[in-house]
């Protein structure tokens, strides 16, 4: 496909420099599914052996699946789909990875420019379809262009707040020739996110640490972005200040540390939400006071000092005042804070009556529960899962109760190692994430907690698993309802359980092994340590367990919506 | 409360639509959106003139800066300013007086075009507040009324 010009400068076609510009990019692993506007594209991949390609089973397992290469990873997903269809089916996951704040870039196939705008076969405006849900989009339409603009994309993606960008790319643009050069750098005079955080916003937080009573890190997502997990636990530890996550934070403090005071929000621990609430300063780090964290805003932290740290100034008093904003990267602002504190050797106020206080709320055990002989509780699956894996496997979830057990009882030690939708909150996220981070970490264990309706919204991607040998195991709580909606039924809707039984479902024993897989169901709580421990036996195969689990189990604590902290439901 | 918010951006295809779509997405008001280049070439200027309140205001801000072709943001009516719009009545030529036609031909604010049928247009440029004045003084005889939106500039 190479031509000599008469100037003897070598001309490749726009599908080739694409493939040179991700093998540039150190781009080693792709997911995708090809069609009509991608096909150049695909048979300068099929010609070289730089860039991998992972063949899904459907576009959204291919943006989940790069969801979780990212996550699991400090990589960047790529995903590569056609036109219409193809980017269409992409939308949830690019949604979803805006919500969470993913790094991915999504190249979408485009009818010819000629055809643009004509209704074209496999046509879509993918640019003004996905303009709300990405940080930003591109169309190529001329092949001198395509090489800035991936840079460009690869950049916007990964820098500042992070998030999922789309490169649109025209069929015609991918059979124009041009020569390749792949920018070293790049510079956007609109975008950039480089930070220089303000020296008088660190002395007030340092003033305010220094002094308060009652203090309470908050941390999030943003901590793990930031890979500012170490620098934050050094923080916390020596200031012996407690801390709570976010869903999205989890594993950024070490889960089975003593001053973690568990996950907070809707259904967070009595302690932390109880914290949360009579806290005099809160120091919020990579978090976005998300209406699942808050709950009723104006109850919410009545008497605290809010520090703010977030490198997006938007997330910043959106819904909660920050009395200290600090605009920067995390653990850039976290380290000259340190440097303020911690290398000064200074020392915080006495805070052991405040400990005192959240020991004593820590009596309530408010994620406890009690295994029978009988019928297996949901939380003492994960319970076992933590054990035997001793708290090590990255495990990734779909959405909703399950997820919310995950989140509660198994106590992520370290940052990247916890994968889930939580802002959008996708079911069909668990097994196509679990693929990515899989491959991500080809020696590692990832296991996928699941439940019975949202592992069918992405089942396919067992046939994915099968061909490249993916040996995930899947934790399947299968308590026959959607057992998020059933409780919210139970609660609200005086029991009216509304299309929330899961009918006619398929035995995921035949189903798994119809897939070449391993699959076993368990029933009985003695059952439940073998089984796991089966599982992870089977080093190189994907084994299926199938829990049946008690119907009638509900995730507590639970905050009602539009209700304050301490308003909690325990049981 | 009114704020008139001029926002530099690349001259991109699709960069007015991201800021029209973040309005509708946010729910963030419109009174008026004017777009038309600047002194670079490369970068077009639009005026949007938008009401909330200032946690609302503040929000609108960040989020246009936090678009990628956003260059600039600045809130003009934060600080002293000159505003201005222009607008276009159409009367027909048999329901103005001619005391009314005398007092618009002398009105160093208004240009009056004439119209094969017999239709008279009156050019207003001025404050949307004069505008507003001068528009409902007119109101029982206009035909059509169109209006550019404001612009503005500071003037500190």
């Amino acid at each position: 496909m190479t031509q000599n010009t008469d100037n003897k400068q070598l001309k490749i076609s726009g599908a080739e420099i694409f493939v040179k510009c991700l093998e540039a990019e150190g781009i080693d692993l792709v997911f995708g599914y090809p069609g009509g506007a991608v096909l150049h594209i695909y048979d300068e991949l099929h010609k070289q052996n730089k860039v991998a390609h992972i063949l899904v089973r459907h576009e959204q397992g291919a943006v989940h699946a790069a969801e979780g290469y990212a996550k699991s990873s400090d990589k960047t997903g790529v995903v590569l789909v056609t036109s219409g269809p193809g980017a269409t089916n992409a939308i949830t996951g690019i949604a979803d990875a805006y919500m969470d704040s993913v790094p991915i870039v999504v190249f979408t196939g485009q009818v010819r420019t000629a055809l643009i705008g004509n209704d074209a076969f496999q046509e879509v405006d993918t640019v003004g379809i996905t303009r709300s849900c990405v940080k930003h989009n591109f169309m190529i339409t001329d092949v001198h262009d395509m090489a800035e603009t991936i840079k460009k994309a690869f950049y916007v993606a990964s820098t500042g707040r992070p998030g999922p960008v789309v490169v649109d790319i025209p069929k015609d643009i991918t059979e124009d020739f041009c020569e390749f050069n792949y920018p070293e750098s790049v510079s956007m005079r609109s975008y950039n996110p480089d930070i220089k955080v303000l020296d008088d916003d660190i002395d007030l937080a340092v003033k305010s640490i220094l002094s308060c009573k009652k203090p309470v890190i908050y941390a999030g997502g943003g901590v793990i972005n930031s890979n500012a997990s170490q620098e934050l636990t050094d923080l916390a530890k020596y200031l012996n200040f407690p801390v709570t996550n976010t869903l999205m934070g989890l594993g950024c403090f070490p889960g089975n540390d003593d001053q973690f005071i568990q996950m907070l929000g809707m259904h967070g621990s009595y302690e932390a939400n109880m914290a949360m609430h009579d806290c005099d300063l809160l120091i919020a780090v990579g978090a976005r006071f998300d209406d699942r964290i808050t709950g009723r805003l104006d109850k919410f932290s009545p008497n605290a000092t809010v520090i703010h740290i977030d490198v997006d100034p938007s997330s910043i008093s959106k819904n909660i005042k920050a009395h200290i904003p600090i605009v920067g990267d995390v653990k850039d602002v976290v380290n000259q804070i340190s440097k303020k504190i911690v290398q000064k050797n200074l020392k915080p106020k006495n805070i052991d009556k405040w400990w005192a206080q959240i020991n004593e709320w820590r009596k309530k055990d408010s994620f406890g529960y009690k295994q029978g002989k009988d019928i297996i509780k949901p939380q003492y699956v994960i319970d076992r899962l933590y054990e035997i894996t001793k708290g090590d496997a990255f495990v990734t979830s779909d959405v909703g109760q399950h997820q919310m057990w995950a989140a509660q009882l198994y106590k992520f030690r370290k940052p990247n190692r916890w994968i889930n939708s939580g802002g959008l909150g996708t079911m069909g996220f668990g097994l196509p994430s679990a693929m990515g981070t899989q491959l991500a970490n080809p020696d590692s264990l990832v296991c996928c907690v699941t439940g019975e309706a949202s592992i069918q919204m992405c089942i396919q991607e067992l046939s994915t698993c099968m061909q490249y040998g993916l040996p995930i195991k899947i934790i399947n709580l299968n308590n026959r309802y959607m057992g998020m909606v059933r409780q919210w039924q139970e609660f609200f809707y005086e029991k009216r359980y509304a299309m929330s039984y899961m009918d006619a479902l398929p035995d995921f024993v035949k189903l798994a092994e119809s897939y070449g897989h391993i699959g076993y169901k368990i029933e009985k709580p003695s059952d439940v340590d073998s089984a796991i421990i089966e599982a992870l036996n089977q080093k190189d195969r994907l084994v299926f367990l199938d829990f049946i689990t008690d119907q009638d189990e509900n995730v507590f604590p639970m905050i009602a919506t539009g209700e304050a902290h301490n308003k909690m439901i325990l049981s | 409360m009114r704020h008139i918010i001029s926002v530099l951006l690349e001259n991109e295809a699709g960069a007015l639509s991201r800021v029209a779509g973040l309005f509708s997405a946010r729910s963030f008001n419109i009174e008026s959106l004017s777009v038309a280049p600047s002194e670079d070439s490369s970068a077009s200027r639009m005026t949007i003139v938008t009401s909330g309140n200032d946690v609302v205001i503040e929000q609108v801000v960040k989020q246009l800066n936090k678009l990628i072709d956003v260059i600039e943001v600045s809130e003009i009516t934060a600080d002293e300013h000159v505003e201005r719009e222009i607008a276009f009545v159409k009367i027909d030529g048999k329901s103005i007086s001619d005391k009314m036609m005398s007092d618009f031909s002398t009105n160093e604010f208004l240009k009056i075009h004439k119209t094969k049928s017999n239709e008279i247009i009156i050019e207003c440029v001025d404050s949307p507040e004069k505008i507003n004045l001068f528009l409902n003084s007119v109101k029982n005889i206009a035909v059509k009324i169109v209006r550019s939106g404001s612009v503005g500039i500071n003037s500190n």
